[in-house]
């Protein structure tokens, strides 16, 4: 079914029934890594490996470039303290000086721990709202999961996705580059 | 199968520490940690639920009373203008801080036992800053002017008073709930995509499904989920630091004798975390006997946490000495007087309860017998319980209650709706508690397994972190242990 708009939260719905990818199953960390290398190598851009564990140097065997999320996290870090120091310096010296204890209106030691709270909490939520921008998050579904075996990628199995869209997908192929991989069972998914 | 070690909790400089036993696979380990979510609701989690939802029922009722009728319903009165409010406020929040350091500290300093219990503690840090919120919110009497404490444009064209470390104390115990908050969901979206791959019905489906936002383990995701994990670590451990040191400014930047010292920062955190580990052992030890956990939290993990409230009791005790010294070595005789009298006035009972529970009861531990029996470590860490919530008390109340002008003395003494605030927010802890280890994954399943040989740290070419650069061979040219030939 082909829907009049677009939803927000389910980007590029593709052709219900159409060819989305190949999934691969491997048996374990060493077959899925040394397989991985394999599909970085043939030049592959949309593909992924799926593992219920962060893989040690999976990174390296899919040639994935570092992230940008520390750079939000230090957006958010210096907007942090920027708020902290002109929130309290723009209340309590500009806006509304009141003397108190003869505490000058604003000095930077007694400003420190509110900036710093600030600087922290404006750090976290820029890395997790780092994370939700750079996986696309929420998403609420991908033909992956509509896929009986890819259930056990969270619990105990390893698996390779190539995507249809990728330039150097061909389905014969690439079912054959993930076979002499090593994989123990290579099906098609559908969207 | 390979020979199943039953004490991992040995020492051997050589050789890493099995840290799951029984032979588990990744299979299993998914099995046993999923099923408490999955099986039939326990009669027991009934009945503990019930329990636990009455006493909320009388947190919230004796709430109620005391903003319908005012703070007189307390005992609290001039000079002592905090007591039980701000004990609680201090004791739930400090207990919150062990959380903080099992998944932030201890993650960056490589400790991998933290995997099987630091899902457990975040939960707990969670509603433990939960009920310590509540404190501050009601101990006025007048919550409807809570907002004067938020620098938001108001109708008397005032701002809060940022000078104040009690304003301060807003900051920070916002920022760490929300941080903590965010550090405990993170952590748990791969374990929740475990639960939504699992589920049988369309609702648990759909329900784990919006949960785990679209996780599927992949490469990518994990690349960006390890790094955003490092870097909350890297955050809430300076955060969880500065909470607790601002929690002590509001008595150490005060001019009250008993409160005004500079010791009270690392004294504070110091003692949060052992009075948090001590939470962490009270709710766990039971938790792990009633869902046959053993395998998981083993013998060594229960050491490790033994070891942790040995060390953290230690530094409370010498803060304690420390005081007693600096009052006498400042020859102020109002700060002499502050701490003889909290040592042998009217509530020197209640300061050498928290002598027996915080200084005495944890030596226990250098004696490994103690350190292995569940049953002494439990005894012990509610005794250290109770400690902390007596520490609090005595810094609050004896200071308070007897300050520089002898004619303003008088005496605190809590009323019932004091005492069942407090058994109340046991209540609201409990209940929250329950409610989590029944629909969360309560253990950090894929950190467990990533620490699990499974996952191939240790074996084939010896690679470490990181070393998977050029040729990787595929072949195994060994069996290791747990795996199936």
């Amino acid at each position: 079914m082909k829907l009049p708009w677009k939803l927000p939260l389910v980007p590029e719905l593709p052709e219900p029934g159409s060819l989305w990818g190949l999934l691969a199953e491997f048996d374990d960390v060493d077959a899925v890594l040394a397989a991985a290398q394999k599909v970085r190598d043939a030049g592959f851009e949309r593909w992924d490996v799926h593992a219920p564990i962060p893989i040690h140097g999976l990174d390296e065997a899919m040639g994935i470039r570092p992230t940008w999320i520390p750079v939000g996290v230090l957006v958010g870090g210096v907007a942090g303290a920027a708020a902290g120091l002109g929130l309290q310096w723009a209340t309590n010296a500009l806006d509304y000086p009141f003397l108190i204890s003869g505490k000058p209106f604003f000095g930077l030691p007694v400003a420190i721990p509110v900036t710093f709270e600030l600087t922290i909490l404006l750090a976290a939520l820029g890395a997790v709202g780092g994370l939700f921008v750079a996986c696309g998050w929420p998403q609420l579904h991908h033909p992956l999961l509509a896929n009986e075996h890819f259930a056990r990628a969270s619990a105990d199995r390893y698996f390779i996705s190539v995507e249809a869209a990728d330039s150097h997908f061909d389905p014969t192929r690439t079912t054959w580059l993930l076979e002499n991989a090593g994989a123990r069972r290579v099906e098609e998914v559908r969207a | 199968m390979a020979t199943e070690i039953l004490d991992n909790a040995a020492e051997d400089p050589g050789r890493r520490a099995t840290l799951v036993l029984g032979g588990h696979t990744f299979t299993t380990i998914t099995d046993k940690v999923c099923r408490v979510v999955e099986d039939r609701t326990p009669r027991a989690w009934w009945i503990a639920f019930g329990v636990s939802l009455g006493l909320t029922g009388l947190f919230f009722s004796m709430l109620g009373y005391l903003v319908v009728t005012g703070i007189g319903v307390w005992g609290l009165n001039i000079p002592a203008g905090w007591a039980f409010d701000i004990t609680n406020f201090v004791f739930w929040v400090g207990i919150g801080h062990a959380g903080t350091l099992i998944s932030a500290i201890l993650f960056l300093f490589r400790q991998k036992w933290r995997t099987a219990i630091n899902r457990f503690a975040e939960g707990m840090t969670i509603f433990a800053v939960i009920c310590a919120l509540v404190f501050p919110t009601i101990h006025t009497g007048r919550p409807w002017f809570d907002y004067w404490l938020v620098p938001i444009p108001n109708q008397m064209k005032m701002w809060p008073q940022f000078r104040s470390p009690l304003l301060w104390d807003v900051f920070a115990v916002s920022t760490y709930f929300v941080v903590s908050a965010l550090f405990w969901f993170v952590g748990m979206i791969p374990d929740l995509a475990t639960l939504r791959d699992r589920a049988t019905g369309k609702w648990r489906r759909m329900i784990y499904g919006l949960l785990a936002l679209g996780w599927r383990g992949s490469g990518r995701q994990w690349h960006h989920y390890e790094r955003v994990y490092l870097l909350l670590a890297g955050l809430a451990t300076p955060l969880v630091l500065s909470v607790h040191s601002v929690v002590s400014f509001d008595f150490a930047v005060s001019q009250l004798p008993g409160w005004h010292t500079t010791i009270f920062p690392p004294y504070f955190v110091a003692g949060a975390i052992f009075g948090g580990f001590a939470m962490v052992m009270t709710l766990l030890i039971p938790i792990r006997a009633v869902l046959k956990l053993h395998d998981i939290v083993t013998a060594r993990h229960l050491e490790n946490m033994a070891k942790i409230v040995l060390a953290t009791g230690m530094m409370v005790g010498y803060a304690y000495a420390m005081e007693f010294f600096m009052a006498w070595y400042s020859g102020n005789p109002y700060e002499r007087f502050a701490f003889v009298n909290r040592a042998l006035g009217p509530y020197a009972w209640a300061y050498w309860t928290m002598i027996s529970c915080n200084v005495i009861a944890p030596q226990l531990f250098w004696f490994e017998k103690a350190r292995r029996n569940p049953l002494t470590l439990w005894v012990v860490a509610v005794l250290v319980n109770v400690g902390m919530w007596f520490e609090r008390f005595v810094i609050i109340v004896t200071s308070l209650t007897r300050d520089f002008l002898p004619s303003s003395w008088a005496m605190f003494v809590p009323t019932w709706v004091d005492l069942l605030t407090l058994a109340g927010s046991f209540g609201l802890f409990l209940t929250l508690f329950l409610l989590f280890v029944r629909f969360l994954p309560s253990f950090a399943m894929a950190e467990v397994k990533s620490v699990m040989p499974e996952a191939g740290l240790e074996h084939g070419s010896h690679r470490g972190h990181g070393q998977y650069w050029g040729e990787i061979p595929h072949q195994h040219d060994h069996q290791f242990e747990g795996e199936k030939p």
